[in-house]
C-alpha cells in the first residue's frame, strides 16, 4: 500500500517534470525550460555526492571538482574542433573517474575532519590548476564552441531535445542508483557507515568499496559538468570553486541526505530558492547563510524527511 | 629572472612571513578542532572581519597601530558573540552539520560585509615608520613592515607557547584537547574555556587580519582562500597540535612563496622556457597541496598528531 502509494508520487513528480517545456511553451515562458533543466543538472551531482555522502558517509567537501573536470572535458575538446558528444561526454566520465580514483586513493586513507579537509584541498588544487589553464582562458574562463553533436534528432541546441536529455540520464542515474545501494556492493558500503570495525570482521574490505563508491560519485560528478558546460555554454574554474561543493551539499541535506528522491528535491528548492531570493535583493546570501545554518540545526531529515512518502528510518 | 643570493633571501623571509600569518590563523583553529572537536569554516571570516574593522578603526582613529590594538579585542568579541549564538548548539553535532552551518554562516559574513563596505577591494596605507626597509644583510634591503609581521608572529608564537605549556589555563587547554570528558568530570567549567578558547582564536584570526590590511587586498571572500591554506597546514602538522600548525605554517609558507618564484626560472634550466612559462605557475599553484598529499601518504595523522588522541 505504502510502496504503491510512493510509487504514485514519484511517478507523478516525473510527470511534472516531463511536462515542464510544453507548459512553459504555453505560457510562453522558455526561461523556465532552462531553470528547470538547470535544476536537473544539480540535481545529478547532489544524487551523485549523495551516493557517498548519505549512503558510504563520506562528507566529502570537493565534489565540485568534478563538475569542473567534466565541463573542461567538453570545453577543452571542443576549443581544438572535436564537437563529437560521446567522445566529450566519456571523456568528462573517463577524467573525473581517474580523478576521483587518485582523490580518494589518497583521502580514504583518513577519516573524520581530515577527510573533509583533504577532499576540499584537492578541490582548490584543481581550482587553482584551472585559473592557471592561460590557453583555456584563465581565470576569465572561456566561451563553450558550440554545444555537444551527437547527431541524428538528439540536437542540444533544440531546448526542448536538451531539456529532456537532461531528465533522460537523470531518471536513468535515479534508476540505476536504487539499484546500486539496494544491491550487495550498496549494502557493504551502509554496513561501512555505520560500523567499519564489524564490517571488517565479518570479512569486508571497506577501503575497496568506499574507493569504488566514490569513483562512481566522481564519473557521476562529472557526467553533470558536462552537461553544466553545454546549459550554460561557457566555462571557468568558478564551477570549481569550493563555494559550489557547499552548495551541493547544502543540497543534499536541505533535501534529505541517504535518500535518492532527497537531493533532487534539494536541488530545485535551494535553485528556485535563490532564484527568488535574487529577485529579492542582491544581498541574498545575506539570508540564504542563516537558512543554511537552520536547516542544519532543525531540520535535519530534510525536507524529503517532511514528506509522507518518505522511508521510516533516516 | 636570474636567481641570486639576495634575492632567495628576501622571498625566503617573504616565505617566512607568510608563514607567520598561516600560524596566527592555525592555531586558534587547531585549538577549536583540537578541544571543541569542531570543524569551524568561518574562522576565515573572522580574519576578514579582523581585517576591516582595523582598516576601519584606524581610518577613524587615524593611527595604524592604535587600529589593529582595537581591532584585537574587537574581533575577539564578534567571536565569542558567535559561539554563544550559534557554534555552541554545533559542538555535540557531527562534522558534516558543523561544516554546513559554518558555511552558512561564511555566507552570511562575506554578505554583511558586502553590504557594509561594499565588494571593491579597500586599501590601508602602511604609517610612515613601517614603511621604509631595513637592512637584513649588506646589499639586502628588506621592507620594514613585513619585516615587523615577522617579528609580531614570532612574539604571539612564543606568547602562545608560554600560555600552553606554563599557565594554568594552558593546562586546562591541554588536557581539553588530550580528554575533555576527563576535564569537565574533574569539576572545570568546560562551556567557559570553550568560549575562552574560541574568543582567543578568533583574536589571533583577527590579528592576522589586521596585519594582512596593507599587504594583500581586503575585500569580502578574503578569508576563504587563507582558510583553506589553513586547512593544508593543519593537515600537515596534525589536528589540535599546536607544534604541528607552527612547523606546518612555516613548511606551507615557505613552500607557496618559494614555489611562486623561483619554480618557473628552476623548470626553464629543464625544459623549454614556454613549456616552463606555463608548467611553472600551474604547479607552484599546486605546491602546498602535493606537500599535503605527500606528508598523508607517509603520515596519515599528519606531522605531530596531539597525544591522548588516536
Amino acid at each position: 500500500m505504502v510502496v504503491s502509494r510512493r510509487a504514485i508520487v514519484l511517478g507523478g513528480a516525473g510527470l511534472l517534470l516531463a511536462l515542464v517545456p510544453p507548459i512553459a511553451a504555453l505560457t510562453n515562458q522558455p526561461f523556465y525550460v532552462d531553470l528547470f533543466r538547470r535544476m536537473m543538472i544539480f540535481a545529478i551531482a547532489a544524487v551523485s555526492l549523495d551516493l557517498i555522502l548519505g549512503y558510504g558517509g563520506m562528507v566529502s567537501f570537493g565534489h565540485a571538482a568534478y563538475l569542473g573536470i567534466g565541463a573542461y572535458a567538453v570545453g577543452i575538446p571542443a576549443f581544438h574542433g572535436i564537437e563529437n558528444g560521446f567522445v566529450q561526454w566519456g571523456l568528462a566520465i573517463v577524467a573525473s573517474a581517474l580523478a576521483a580514483l587518485v582523490i580518494g586513493a589518497i583521502s580514504l586513507r583518513t577519516s573524520g575532519v581530515y577527510f573533509i579537509m583533504i577532499t576540499l584541498a584537492f578541490a582548490q588544487m584543481l581550482y587553482y590548476l584551472g585559473i592557471s589553464l592561460e590557453t583555456y582562458g584563465g581565470d576569465n574562463g572561456m566561451r563553450l564552441a558550440a554545444r555537444s553533436k551527437f547527431g541524428g534528432p538528439i540536437d542540444l541546441d533544440r531546448p526542448m531535445v536538451f531539456y529532456y536529455v537532461v531528465l533522460a540520464i537523470l531518471v536513468l542515474f535515479l534508476v540505476l542508483g536504487g539499484r546500486l545501494v539496494e544491491s550487495r556492493f550498496g549494502m557493504v558500503i551502509r554496513a561501512a557507515k555505520s560500523n567499519e570495525p564489524r564490517a571488517r570482521a565479518v570479512g569486508f574490505s571497506p577501503f575497496r568499496y568506499k574507493l569504488t563508491a566514490f569513483v562512481i560519485a566522481g564519473s557521476t560528478g562529472g557526467l553533470a559538468g558536462a552537461l553544466l558546460a553545454n546549459q550554460t555554454e561557457y566555462l571557468t574554474p568558478e564551477f570549481m570553486h569550493w563555494t559550489r561543493s557547499g552548495e551541493i551539499m547544502f543540497m543534499v541535506i536541505l533535501g534529505g541526505m541517504g535518500t535518492l528522491v532527497g537531493p533532487v528535491i534539494g536541488a530545485i528548492v535551494l535553485l528556485l530558492l535563490e532564484d527568488v531570493l535574487s529577485a529579492l535583493t542582491a544581498h541574498w546570501q545575506i539570508i540564504l547563510g542563516p537558512t543554511l545554518v537552520l536547516v542544519v540545526l532543525f531540520a535535519k531529515r530534510g525536507l524529503f524527511g517532511l514528506l509522507p512518502i518518505a522511508p521510516p528510518d533516516g | 629572472m636570474a636567481i641570486s643570493v639576495p634575492l632567495v633571501l628576501e622571498q625566503t623571509l617573504n616565505g617566512l612571513q607568510y608563514g607567520v600569518m598561516l600560524f596566527l590563523m592555525a592555531a586558534g583553529l587547531t585549538l577549536v578542532f583540537g578541544i571543541m572537536n569542531l570543524v569551524n569554516l568561518a574562522h576565515g571570516s573572522l580574519y576578514m572581519v579582523g581585517a576591516y574593522l582595523a582598516t576601519a578603526f584606524a581610518g577613524w582613529s587615524g593611527s595604524f597601530v592604535l587600529g589593529v590594538a582595537l581591532a584585537l579585542p574587537a574581533t575577539l568579541l564578534v567571536g565569542v558573540v558567535v559561539e554563544v549564538i550559534a557554534l555552541r548548539t554545533l559542538y555535540e553535532r557531527d562534522h558534516l552539520d558543523q561544516v554546513l552551518a559554518t558555511f552558512g554562516l561564511i555566507l552570511f559574513f562575506n554578505e554583511l560585509i558586502a553590504v557594509v563596505w561594499g565588494r571593491a577591494a579597500v586599501y590601508t596605507t602602511i604609517p610612515p615608520f613601517l614603511s621604509g626597509h631595513i637592512r637584513v644583510l649588506p646589499g639586502v634591503p628588506y621592507p620594514t613592515y613585513r619585516a615587523g609581521v615577522i617579528l609580531v608572529g614570532v612574539v604571539v608564537a612564543v606568547a602562545l607557547w608560554v600560555l600552553v605549556t606554563r599557565t594554568r589555563l594552558g593546562m586546562l587547554i591541554r588536557a581539553g584537547a588530550s580528554n575533555r570528558t576527563m576535564v569537565s568530570a574533574l569539576g572545570v567549567n568546560i562551556r567557559l574555556l570553550y568560549t575562552l578558547v574560541f574568543g582567543l582564536g578568533a583574536a589571533l584570526a583577527g590579528l592576522a587580519g589586521a596585519m594582512a590590511g596593507p599587504i594583500y587586498a581586503v575585500q569580502p571572500g578574503m578569508g576563504e582562500a587563507i582558510l583553506i591554506q589553513v586547512f593544508v597546514v593543519i593537515v600537515i602538522g596534525g589536528i589540535g597540535s599546536i607544534r604541528g600548525a607552527m612547523v606546518g605554517a612555516v613548511a606551507v609558507g615557505m613552500a607557496d612563496t618559494l614555489g611562486r618564484a623561483f619554480l618557473k626560472p628552476m623548470l626553464a634550466t629543464v625544459i623549454s622556457p614556454p613549456a616552463a612559462d606555463k608548467a611553472g605557475p600551474a604547479l607552484a599553484s599546486m605546491l602546498i597541496y602535493l606537500l599535503m598529499a605527500a606528508v598523508l601518504f607517509f603520515r596519515s595523522e599528519g606531522l605531530f598528531p596531539a597525544r591522548g588522541r588516536s
